[in-house]
């Protein structure tokens, strides 16, 4: 058997496997539960899009909050009944109000318009390194809030669109999950993810060798952009509620987290501590309620991420992935290389 | 007209005073060790919160307030450096930048927790919002305190770095780190006076911003202080006197941008100052008064 047949049986395997895990959960579990497993899905998707530019490009976005609010309110305006539009969003031109889309094409052309957006911001932003980008990405959610705010007879402002139709189930976040992964996956592994790599870990050298910078920047920040799009309309039609502030500097940060723990760059650790961070919110809601002591999570995760920066800054994984996903297992020994290579590097970095 | 546009300088100056205290923190900091503090606001939330226990429920007169905010916000300073960021010391950017950003929401939350999220009254003496007579426009005497008090804290900051042995093992820890140990600088000691004394100095920008607008709350600190850190930006990050410059101009066109534009612009406010971050950044990458020290852009 090939390397690459071995690799599609495998995912082909685990595609099934999880489906037949979402098969068992909407038969058994109550809806509390579904809807948790979704959001820790949605999670999953905006952790591993986000890896392709913070992770494997190594460009610190803090903006992808910003991406799923273009997403979202897109989404929600396009499958929103045309009968309450009239007088919920008076601003809408006539043609836009006249229609309610089914979920599918509302969630493509939001991530859509996500990608666009991230295009446009990236052509400035991304000229930027490390904290200044970390800033202006930063920027991006405040810029964006600021604008959804004002443009109340499109979005309803401050008030948030309320009353979104709630058509996200876990069936349609386990397949954009698939997608997400198996996207990200074959860029990771393709030129395209070599090329988003070398410029990770020496971007003058990337660029003598012939590696388009600007060009491959702009590409990880949009295709994590259109994700984070599509995410936030699931999110939207799942929550089936979208204000301003729903999506924010802290969910900016739990992404962030999500990669940095997974390894930046390895798409099962981000996907792995995406679960993670979701489960532990969630066992740590209901001790929350009890005691009153609300806020335990955010304290929980900081706490977390400065333990894991300080005694295992390389993450879970690094920047590998787990060797049973890898086509050939007895090849993951030059990784192991490149990983080590890789920490060398970086502390000489830090040290300068 | 005149008057209006008058008061709207006034206040933008005011703002522009605790940008300005903020800034040289995150400046301070920066040029030092080559790391921004995105704790360094929520210091500025922990100096409101201390004015709030010395005044109101000890008791105690303004000076007295004054200084344990000092005293205070330096302390905190030192704790979050020994904490979060001596044990990164020599780790890549990155990992210092994201730590700063779990302490960060590690104090609001924390603050929320003993707090609650509920925004307070601080009421100060009454006598500070007395208005000065005899002017054509609005100044009480806390605007003139606030502005008087962050001059002369800059000043006696300046002093500081320019005339005493501390400063000058700042510029040269500054300069190169490397060889600023070969001359037998201590660089941890330096490292720590300079989170002490800019974390001093936003605590007091907190004093100052609950004795102005008189509500304080645990998440206050966040996105002034962000804000601040564009100001450092626009003053050119590392540079003491660009950070001054660049609080007060930051503060005079936010509070112009919101003062002279139609009113359904005053919702944009975040929008263009963070819109000014990335101008500055393209067109001016190392600001009004920085180096060009290494790649920001």
């Amino acid at each position: 058997m090939t390397g690459t047949t071995r690799g599609w049986l495998l995912a082909a395997g685990l595609t099934a496997l999880g489906a037949a895990a979402v098969w068992a959960a909407t038969a058994s579990l109550n809806n509390y539960l579904l809807t948790l497993i979704a959001f820790a899905g949605i999670n999953v998707m905006l952790a591993v899009s986000l890896s392709l530019s913070n992770g494997l490009t190594g460009l610190f976005s803090l903006g992808h909050p910003a991406f799923m609010m273009v997403g979202g309110y897109i989404a929600a305006i396009l499958t929103f009944p045309a009968n309450r539009k009239g007088f919920m969003l008076p601003d809408l031109p006539e043609w836009l109000a006249a229609q309610q889309w089914p979920l599918l094409p509302a969630l493509l052309v939001g991530g859509a318009v996500a990608g666009l957006a991230a295009i446009m911001a990236g052509f400035p932003v991304l000229r930027l390194r490390g904290h200044y980008l970390a800033v202006a990405t930063l920027g991006l959610i405040f810029i964006l809030r600021a604008v959804v705010n004002n443009l109340d007879g499109y979005t309803r402002g401050a008030l948030g669109l309320s009353g979104i139709p709630k058509l996200t189930d876990l069936w349609w976040v386990y397949a954009w999950v698939v997608i997400t992964l198996f996207v990200c996956w074959r860029i990771k592994h393709s030129s395209l993810g070599r090329t988003m790599m070398a410029m990770r870990e020496n971007e003058m050298a990337a660029a003598c060798m012939g590696v388009p910078l600007a060009r491959t920047r702009l590409m990880a920040f949009a295709i994590g952009a259109v994700f984070a799009g599509i995410a936030g309309g699931l999110w939207a039609h799942l929550v089936t509620n979208l204000t301003p502030t729903s999506l924010g500097v802290f969910l900016a940060f739990q992404l962030v987290v999500m990669v940095v723990l997974g390894g930046q760059g390895s798409l099962a650790g981000a996907a792995l501590a995406a679960i993670g961070l979701s489960a532990i919110a969630n066992l740590l809601r209901p001790v929350e309620q009890s005691t009153g002591i609300y806020g335990m999570t955010q304290i929980v995760v900081a706490l977390v991420l400065i333990g894991v920066l300080i005694f295992r800054p390389q993450g879970l994984f690094g920047s590998r992935e787990p060797g049973v996903l890898m086509r050939r297992p007895e090849s993951s020994a030059p990784s192991r290389t490149a990983a080590s290579t890789q920490t060398t590097h970086l502390e000489q970095r830090g040290s300068t | 007209m005149t008057s209006y546009l008058l008061q709207q300088i006034v206040n933008g100056l005011i703002l522009g005073s605790m940008y300005a205290l903020v800034a040289i923190g995150f400046s301070m900091i920066y040029g030092i060790v080559r790391l921004i503090n995105f704790a360094h606001g929520d210091i500025a939330m922990i100096g409101a919160f201390t004015a709030l226990a010395v005044m109101i429920v000890a008791g105690l007169p303004l000076p007295v307030v004054i200084l344990a905010v000092l005293v205070v916000g330096a302390a905190m300073g030192l704790a979050i450096e020994f904490v979060a960021f001596r044990p990164l010391r020599g780790a890549p950017q990155v990992n210092g930048f994201i730590t700063s950003l779990a302490v960060s929401i590690l104090i609001q939350n924390v603050a929320i927790l003993l707090l609650t999220a509920e925004p307070r009254g601080v009421a100060f003496p009454a006598f500070l919002s007395e208005r000065i007579p005899g002017l054509p426009i609005n100044i009480d005497l806390v605007d003139i305190l606030i502005v008087v008090l962050a001059v002369a804290l800059m000043l006696g900051l300046v002093t500081i770095v320019n005339r005493t042995r501390l400063g000058m093992a700042m510029r040269a820890t500054a300069e190169n780190l490397d060889v600023a140990r070969l001359m037998g600088i201590n660089v941890s000691r330096t490292i720590m006076a300079a989170f002490a004394i800019g974390s001093a100095l936003a605590g007091i920008a907190g004093l100052m911003w609950s004795a102005r607008y008189g509500q304080i709350d645990p998440i206050m600190g966040f996105l002034p202080g962000l804000k601040a850190f564009v100001a450092a930006v626009i003053g050119g990050v590392g540079s003491i006197p660009g950070a001054m410059l660049g609080g007060y101009l930051l503060g005079l066109a936010e509070v112009l941008f919101v003062g002279l534009l139609p009113p359904e612009y005053a919702g944009y406010r975040d929008a263009f100052v963070f819109g000014t971050l990335i101008l500055v950044l393209l067109v001016l990458p190392n600001g009004l008064m920085g180096r060009a020290a290494e790649d920001r852009a």
